[in-house]
């Protein structure tokens, strides 16, 4: 039926995109231009062709789909492509997620414009084909090679302390990867290849999963990022310019999340099963530590930032409860808050560009001045919250359903991070948009542009969608997740039986 | 008199030959028509590299032995001194501007590049101790010369002369080292060696620690390194690439030959001291480099960390790893060449500038150079999906299978380390202001660059090719 690679052109179309910039030389206003629109149709067709993948796909069966398979390196490692129900509706993110960062950064990226949309295509390449890669050097690759784009993102458009965030990012990120690289390898003897879906049924040692699943516990509990691994985030959140903050909290934050339910659960089940006690703490941890923290923070996109590892935290609860409402609902939880917290960053990028601050306390009143943009905010910060009606609220509540039966504990204290959220998240609200506007350098603001209305508008739509019809993403994901749950439950229940007859 | 008997065939040595009597002949243009001859002789000298290349590559194949032993031609070989050579003329074509100056006319320059071009490839094939002192020599004193070739400038100077004594203490250590074992072994073949050499007693110990400490001199890797900085620093920038590039070769070469063909009775035995070597050597690349403040410097400390990650495949001792010694060393040899070219296209006002700081903003200057040169970085420091992760890939691969965890998981550690020094230059290029207008890059240079700038950019496509070649040479040994 399909007779096009649609998932490698997809994959390579940004990076096509990216030397069609690079081919438009100069570096004048029209240059400038070009630069934007082609980057801009570049990420459109893009998404236009992501959407040809889901109308294509077969949400009833949970095996992989589009799979391509090419020779590569010799010996088992393969280029080898697929999408199933999970890794599905995180490429559409990223291919959804992309033409607003790059319509985000049509104003506010004045200088080396031409590089910065360069970045990002080539940034996009590497992301979709992390979750749509199937062997696992392929993976790495794709996942290892975002640092390069992004540590330039926030290096050279960042804040005036980009460097130290810069490093801090890129150094912290790999040196978790470096272990799972090794993780990796050691799964390469193991199975004799490093082609995903066949390690997925390749029996691993009990002590070989334990290493493995340490492995890559470091890498992408850092990507993720879990307490107490998170204090990259809040860094390269603030110093990055708007769309990377998006990208990075919209897109690469669920790079770990991938991570964990396509290695740690199917591969090392056991391991995964012994350390969910460890996972669900640092969760819980995670939620209501960093939705305290988030309660003493003064700048807007450091709030976010911590309330993202909160809402992460929500993540890897679900994704280790192992079951089919934790697991599902860790999956629409990704989605959900790459749509709210991308949607909420570029919130902050509006005001901060009219005003280049970030600082809480210099906003106030904004009510009076932007109506629209109130409102704009108000939806994503409830949604930000998990007001009912809102994408944020299903995650959560099927994530705590889905602990609820495995562990009690973990689910009362995570429960605590909802009024937590709802405390941080009205306290910046009120701050920021209501009272009185007495601050001289609020009273000229603008109500949001008709390209800001271009950005947040869909996202608002799309929170309000799937907080009432939550159905396309769940459908989507439904049988590869029952099977991932069903693979996982058999393997510690065969242990569990073994054990006993012993 | 029959000299050409079974054991004496002088086909597989052709190669050999042909260069040892083009070098002659060349010598010998240059020494009747005067130093006005430089650039002919440099030009003639890369077409004989090319020519010996194309032999070595149209040899037949399989393994051949002459010279009763002492010399092999296997897939292994060949691998090697086809890198070597490209290794050497590059640097050639690269030292075009150097050698331009009148000041600097010497047409010695190039024949010298060839004899310890010659002395590699005899150093490559080497099948007993004999011949491998015989070609380490012939290597060593040339490029003693060479590092010297900037006869004006006391550090060149002192460069050529710190690195002659400390080589010549090196040679008398493998020399004391060769001659144990081969008292103690009663053979000097390797073969001869290998058959003898099951078990391992004090004399044979001592023998082959004084035998590893020459080599590990030549390869510059801890704690026998304390020369590459002040030479890589001294030594003209072309000279600089040379030494970074095929002698590393050949001195890994021989290592692997050395080892694997030699010792494979005793492999526990110069296994530690290989782990304690590559440990060593990733770390003090990796910390001593972040305090470097001149590239060339920098660059030594660089190499002295890669070397440290090729010998992480060698000390796992098998076919695997000495596939991810030759898959290394390849990546290795295209990112230094790369890396170089680009240290020789910086220059402002006419004058070379060595400085990290002279690439601040470069990214704006010169954007494709920074962009080239950002990539070669990311590459040394094995991030994907450039060159230098496959290497480091297939080394460590090596050693996972080998059950040399603490090895593997010291190693990427420091890979890490290392990264953050790779990382400040990146940031110098394309997060600070702009240190003023470098010169336009010479054609040569510009050609070395784009050719190894996208050999490491694209090798992700075409790595399949370069690992079947890898993987046929290292079973060779075996």
């Amino acid at each position: 039926m399909i007779t096009w690679p649609i998932l490698s052109v997809t994959t390579f179309l940004p990076l096509v995109g990216a030397l069609i910039v690079y081919l438009s030389r100069g570096d004048d206003e029209a240059a400038q231009r070009n630069s934007r629109w082609i980057a801009l149709w570049t990420t459109l067709i893009t998404f236009a062709v992501s959407v040809i993948l889901v109308m294509r796909f077969d949400a009833g069966n949970p095996d992989f789909q589009f799979v391509e398979k090419a020779n590569w390196l010799a010996t088992g490692i393969t280029y080898h492509m697929g999408v199933d129900g999970i890794s599905l509706p995180l490429v559409i993110l990223t291919t959804a997620v992309m033409p607003f960062c790059i319509i985000a950064s049509w104003k506010a990226i004045t200088r080396r414009v031409r590089e910065y949309m360069m970045a990002f295509l080539i940034l996009e390449t590497l992301m979709i084909g992390t979750f749509s890669a199937l062997d696992l050097v392929l993976f790495y690759l794709f996942f290892e090679g975002g640092l390069i784009p992004m540590f330039l993102i926030i290096g050279v458009w960042g804040g005036p302390r980009r460097v130290y965030a810069s490093f801090k990012f890129f150094l912290y990120t790999l040196l978790g990867s470096v272990l799972m690289l090794l993780a990796i390898m050691a799964l390469y003897w193991n199975g004799g290849t490093t082609d995903i879906p066949t390690l997925m049924h390749t029996a691993v040692p009990r002590n070989l999963q334990t290493w493995a699943w340490l492995a890559f516990f470091a890498s992408f509990a850092v990507k993720m990022p879990m307490w107490p691994v998170h204090t990259w985030l809040p860094d390269a959140h603030v110093e990055a310019p708007t769309a990377g903050s998006v990208v990075l909290a919209a897109i690469m934050l669920k790079m770990g999340g991938y991570g964990f339910l396509r290695f740690s659960l199917p591969m090392f089940p056991l391991a995964s099963h012994d350390f969910a006690p460890l996972m669900f703490t640092l969760s819980a941890i995670a939620i209501v530590y960093t939705s305290l923290v988030a309660l003493m923070q003064e700048d807007m996109k450091k709030l976010i930032a911590y309330s993202s590892v909160a809402h992460m935290g929500f993540v890897t609860m679900g994704i280790f409860a192992g079951t089919m409402q934790g697991v599902a609902g860790g999956v629409f939880q990704m989605i959900s808050h790459g749509i709210v917290s991308g949607a909420l960053f570029l919130c902050v990028g509006v005001v901060y560009d009219r005003l280049h601050t970030r600082e809480i306390a210099a906003y106030g009143g904004l009510v009076n001045r932007m109506p629209l943009y109130a409102l704009t905010f108000m939806v994503f910060t409830m949604a930000n919250v998990g007001l009912p009606g809102t994408s944020g609220f299903v995650g959560e509540f099927m994530t705590l359903l889905g602990t609820f039966k495995v562990s009690i504990p973990t689910a009362f204290f995570a429960t605590f991070g909802v009024i937590l959220s709802a405390a941080y998240a009205l306290w910046l609200y009120r701050k920021v948009v209501f009272g009185a506007l007495v601050k001289p350098s609020l009273a000229s603001m603008k109500d949001l542009t008709f390209r800001e209305c271009l950005t947040l508008f869909p996202m608002i739509a799309l929170t309000i969608l799937f907080g009432v019809y939550p159905k396309p993403v769940l459908d989507m994901s439904a049988a590869s997740v029952q099977q991932l749950v069903n693979n996982y439950n058999t393997a510690v229940t065969a242990v569990k039986a073994a054990a006993l007859l012993q | 008199m029959n000299f050409v008997t079974a054991g004496y065939q002088l086909a597989p040595v052709l190669p050999e030959l042909v260069l040892a009597i083009g070098a002659m002949a060349l010598l010998m243009l240059g020494a009747y028509r005067g130093q006005g001859t430089t650039g002919a002789v440099t030009s003639l000298a890369v077409v004989l590299l090319v020519v010996v290349g194309v032999l070595e590559y149209m040899l037949p194949a399989g393994k051949q032995v002459t010279f009763g032993g002492s010399f092999i031609v296997d897939d292994f070989a060949r691998f090697m001194k086809i890198l070597a050579l490209i290794g050497s003329a590059v640097t050639l074509v690269l030292s075009t501007e150097f050698l331009s100056d009148p000041s600097r006319r010497i047409f010695e320059y190039a024949i010298l590049v060839l004899l310890s071009t010659l002395g590699m490839m005899v150093l490559i094939s080497a099948g007993d101790l004999i011949s491998l002192y015989l070609g380490l020599e012939l290597m060593s004193l040339a490029l003693y010369v060479v590092a010297a070739s900037n006869r004006d400038n006391a550090k060149s100077t002192e460069a050529g002369l710190k690195y002659f004594v400390l080589g010549a203490l090196s040679s008398g250590m493998l020399l004391y080292g060769a001659s144990l074992i081969y008292g103690f072994t009663g053979t000097v073949s390797f073969t001869g060696i290998a058959a003898v050499a099951t078990v391992s007693n004090v004399g044979l110990m001592f023998g082959l620690v004084f035998l590893l400490v020459g080599l590990c001199f030549k390869v510059s890797a801890v704690p026998f390194h304390m020369w590459t900085p002040d030479v890589y620093e001294g030594a003209p920038t072309p000279v600089t690439a040379f030494f970074a590039s095929a002698p590393k070769v050949a001195a890994l070469a021989v290592f692997t030959r050395v080892t694997l063909t030699a010792f494979p009775g005793i492999v526990s035995q110069w296994q530690q001291i290989l782990v304690f070597v590559s440990i060593a050597s990733m770390a003090l690349g990796s910390f001593a480099a972040i305090g470097q403040s001149n590239i060339k410097r920098l660059m030594a400390y660089s190499s002295i960390g890669h070397m440290g990650f090729a010998l992480v495949g060698l000390a796992s001792g098998t076919v695997e790893g000495a596939q991810g010694v030759l898959m290394y060393i390849v990546i290795y040899v295209a990112m230094t060449l790369g890396s170089f070219s680009i240290i020789l296209a910086m220059r402002r006002n006419g004058q070379a500038v060595e400085q990290i700081s002279d690439f601040a903003g470069l990214s704006r200057t010169n954007p494709l150079l920074a962009f080239m040169f950002a990539m070669l970085l990311f590459s040394l420091a094995g991030i994907p999906p450039l060159a230098g992760f496959f290497a480091k890939w297939y080394v460590f691969v090596a050693a996972i299978k080998a059950n040399l965890f603490t090895l593997a998981v010291v190693g990427v550690l420091t890979s890490v380390v290392g990264c953050y020094y790779y990382l400040s230059i990146v940031k110098t290029m394309y997060f600070d202001e702009p240190a003023g207008q470098v010169d336009p890059v010479r054609v040569e240079v510009k050609t070395v660059l784009a050719v190894f700038g996208m050999f490491n950019i694209l090798f992700a496509l075409f790595a399949g090719p370069v690992v079947s070649v890898a993987s046929a040479a290292a079973k060779s040994l075996f």
